[in-house]
């Protein structure tokens, strides 16, 4: 058989090969010598950052774990940043989750950030994690109208009522910032369409999302959606945001989105040879049938 | 009873405190919301003006979907070849409209594969898909005929985790090799797993779904794709009543006012920025932002 | 035969106008406080008939001997240890505000055996099978992107621009380029085009898709639409 027949007829698993080995050199080699790529950020991740900066310190932010394990290696390192930053800028987080496996994420992150480099703020009046609730779009839209019946308790099974951190908070409104980091349903779109749009610009929303996810979320930017970081690269642009604004040397947690930028440059690069290759034998073979 | 638990639940709503919708200095009506009201009234009014009009003997002509005219070629091939049809309607529930349209469409392929006397395989991920997909098959049969053909076991649960219910399909989808794989549905990371799986079964595949971030997937992996709205249309194209697609012509007339209020809201948003001093410009320009539930 | 269809089209048309007149009325704002609730107790009885469901088709593929059975006495084995670790709350420790209530305390802690499985076995296999997406998409940009007609060919430069420019290689390639053509630098072009015609395309789409839902739940609504009721499919 011809190099391009073979080619052609190319087992796929020949390709998944190709893809491992692409992806797990630059995996070993940056975490072995903890070389870097520098990152250029771009406008949406800067406004997320701002939109972060521009909360007083002191005030509530409300930050959803929509994603599961599924999605955490995309999602996990801009979750971390994001509630770092907060926490650095003195702001008050409230988490909650509407996915089930969310409440576990957000445990972690909260054990990671939080209790790691923060222990100075206190369960239930610095921070709380609400954990999961069920309800999905009826849950945003309850969100909107009672705050507390939506979550009634907290993770640990205390009243919301009794809980300094919710004092006075009605509505989800009564956050001048919405984060949410989501995978899918739901996720950031539900958030704009029942809760951002129909509170006539009361509340801004910042969101973190799958690369995948990102082109149906750039509609809603910069209008519903203050912000949004798209993908790993805007978590990696996100992370030496965070990393340059609180200073010195960054433990390796805080640095995992730029690390998996090189797996992801080269994955790229080889998928762009690999269409190249398809197209070469496309119209080799589209040439010789015309010959 | 459970009427009384409804109601019970109701007034329990009610009667917590620091509810916003309980607090009686708010007004009754949700100010912000009064665009979206708006538009919602208009493709209401709009929707019974197109149903009467095509019950008059004016059904609006819808032209040919390729994907939907496939559908019979692909059980057909399934049904020569002797292997089952896959049906996967989505991954969310019975609240997505994107599953009950694809629960429809179910309806559509099991009566012609009961026609046809080919097995429709029906995996779901949620408990409730599967009760409406079984009543969906259950009732195809009956209406081809053949009530004898509909087996409740066909159509199964397998569970609410995505990947996991991923890792199900695309396994099945390697023994069983099925002649023709239906995506219907909502769909997310899952899609081109499920796509390019049954590409490599070599499958004829038709999908629907109304999530962009996956069409491209399916539009790559699969052979005919029904790209958002007319994913949506499908019900009604393929039952052919009046009023059904009298509710198609509605929803194409809302699609015209809204090109012509982007088409507008962006000249006059344009002029705004041109003739700076023309007041009335800029109330326009604020007006119908506003219409659109934008901050002005 | 009338009660079967009757009342399930009586309660969806009742149910949806009094949700969607909810969204807009305060006083009327605990109808879709409570239809969450009312939602989630039914999917929670479905459960149920789920699992019902998973079993019978799991022990019949066993008995049968069908090809692959072996996976189907995997997937009882993993269902009946995780529904009697978690509803038996096994391992769990009382809570300190409630140290009298033996199973009061957290088991999502990988502490418990319940936590350990959802650590240790659901978050690798998950994580599994999404990275299993690039390997998917390897197989199906070298199978699927053809530059067939003039089409087909902006869509290849436009993919190749945003997977370079998404990369650290959109900086190596076009750092070079001076201030004036900064515009055309990769990384920006790829911004632009996702923001700018990726965003528009996704508009239109998002405005198609948005209107079909409102003409396709309101022939639900009115009772156009009864495709979805037993007995009165099959299209």
């Amino acid at each position: 058989m011809s190099v391009l027949g073979r080619l052609e007829r190319l087992d796929r698993r020949w390709i998944f090969l190709a893809m491992f080995l692409v992806v797990s050199g630059p995996i070993l080699y940056m975490g072995l010598t903890g070389k870097l790529f520098p990152e250029k950020v771009t406008a949406t991740t800067q406004s997320v950052f701002d939109a972060v900066e521009a909360v007083p310190p002191g005030e509530r932010v409300l930050f959803a774990f929509d994603f599961d394990p599924a999605s955490a290696g995309e999602l996990q390192p801009m979750a971390t940043q994001l509630l770092r930053h907060c926490a650095a800028r003195k702001l008050r987080v409230v988490c909650i989750a509407l996915w089930p496996l969310g409440n576990n994420l957000a445990e972690d992150t909260i054990t990671e950030v939080i209790h790691a480099d923060f222990p100075q703020m206190r369960d239930g009046v610095d921070y709380v994690n609400l954990g999961f609730q069920a309800g999905q779009e009826q849950l945003m839209t309850l969100l909107t109208t009672n705050f507390r019946k939506g979550f009634p308790v907290d993770q640990r099974g205390r009243d919301t009522a009794d809980l300094e951190i919710l004092e006075g908070v009605r509505s989800v409104t009564d956050f001048p910032l919405l984060i949410d980091v989501g995978a899918g349903f739901p996720g950031s779109k539900e958030w704009v369409q029942y809760v951002v749009t129909g509170s006539g610009g009361k509340l801004r929303m910042v969101a973190g999302t799958t690369g995948v996810s990102t082109p149906q979320l750039i509609p809603y930017y910069p209008h519903q959606l203050a912000g949004i970081l798209a993908g790993m690269k805007g978590a990696a642009e996100y992370e030496s945001l965070v990393n340059a604004k609180i200073g010195g040397t960054p433990p390796p947690r805080y640095l995992e989105a730029q690390r998996r930028m090189g797996p992801q440059l080269f994955g790229h690069l080889l998928l762009v040879a690999l269409i190249v290759l398809g197209n070469v034998i496309h119209f080799t073979r589209k040439a010789r049938a015309a010959a | 009873m459970l009427v009384g638990a409804v109601l019970g639940l109701a007034r329990g709503a009610a009667a917590e405190g620091e509810a916003e919708s309980s607090d009686p200095e708010l007004p009754a009506f949700h100010e912000q919301r009064l665009p979206l009201a708006a538009w919602t009234l208009g493709i209401g009014l709009a929707t019974l003006v197109f149903v009467f009009r095509s019950r008059r003997g004016k059904p609006p002509v819808i032209r040919r979907l390729a994907a939907l005219d496939a559908v019979d070629e692909a059980i057909g091939r399934a049904t020569e070849m002797g292997r089952p049809v896959l049906f996967v309607p989505g991954i969310m529930d019975m609240n997505d409209i994107q599953t009950v349209a694809g629960v429809t469409l179910l309806g559509r392929v099991a009566r012609t594969a009961a026609e046809y006397d080919a097995q429709v395989e029906v995996p779901t991920s949620r408990s409730l898909v599967m009760e409406a997909a079984r009543d969906a098959v259950q009732s195809a049969c009956l209406a081809a005929g053949r009530p004898e053909a509909y087996q409740p076991d066909r159509v199964h649960y397998v569970t609410d985790e995505q990947f996991a219910y991923v890792a199900h399909v695309t396994g099945s989808m390697v023994r069983e090799r099925p002649a023709a794989c239906f995506l219907m549905g909502t769909f997310y990371g899952e899609s081109l797993i499920l796509a390019e799986t049954g590409n490599h079964v070599g499958a004829i595949q038709i999908a629907g779904t109304g999530e962009t971030s996956q069409l491209p997937f399916f539009v790559a992996a699969c052979d005919y794709t029904l790209i958002g709205e007319e994913f949506f249309v499908a019900s009604a194209y393929l039952s052919g009543e009046p009023d059904q697609l009298g509710s198609v012509q509605a929803q194409d007339a809302a699609k015209i006012a809204v090109i012509a209020f982007v088409v507008i809201g962006t000249l006059v948003a344009t002029a705004a920025v041109i003739w700076a001093d023309a007041a009335w410009l800029h109330e326009t320009s604020d007006f119908l932002r506003s219409a659109v539930g934008a901050r002005p | 035969m009338i009660a079967r269809q009757a009342v399930p089209l009586a309660i969806a048309i009742g149910a949806g106008l009094l949700m969607a007149v909810s969204y807009f009325l305060r006083p009327l704002g605990w109808m879709s406080e409570s239809a969450s609730e009312i939602f989630n107790v039914v999917s929670a009885i479905a459960f149920v008939l789920g699992a019902g469901s998973l079993l019978k088709a799991n022990l019949s593929t066993i008995s049968r001997r069908d090809r692959g059975w072996g996976y189907a006495a995997v997937t009882l084995g993993a269902f009946l240890v995780t529904l009697v670790v978690g509803m038996g709350k096994m391992g769990v420790n009382p809570s300190p505000s409630s140290p009298q209530a033996a199973w009061s305390g957290d088991q999502q802690t990988a502490e418990t055996p319940f936590g350990w499985i959802y650590e240790f076995v659901l978050s690798p296999l998950s994580a599994t099978m999404f990275a299993l997406l690039a390997f998917f998409v390897a197989s199906a940009a070298f199978r699927a992107f053809r530059a067939k007609n003039a089409g087909a060919a902006v869509l290849l430069v436009t993919a190749f621009v945003v997977l370079l420019g998404r990369t650290y290689a959109g900086v190596v390639l076009t750092d070079w380029m001076p201030g004036w053509a900064s515009g055309l630098r990769l990384e920006n072009l790829s911004n632009y085009l996702m923001g700018v015609f990726g965003s528009a395309g996704n508009r239109a789409i998002l405005i198609g898709i948005a209107l079909g839902v409102a003409a396709t739940s309101l022939r639900i609504l009115l009772g156009l639409d009864r495709s979805w009721l037993s007995r009165e499919g099959g299209g």
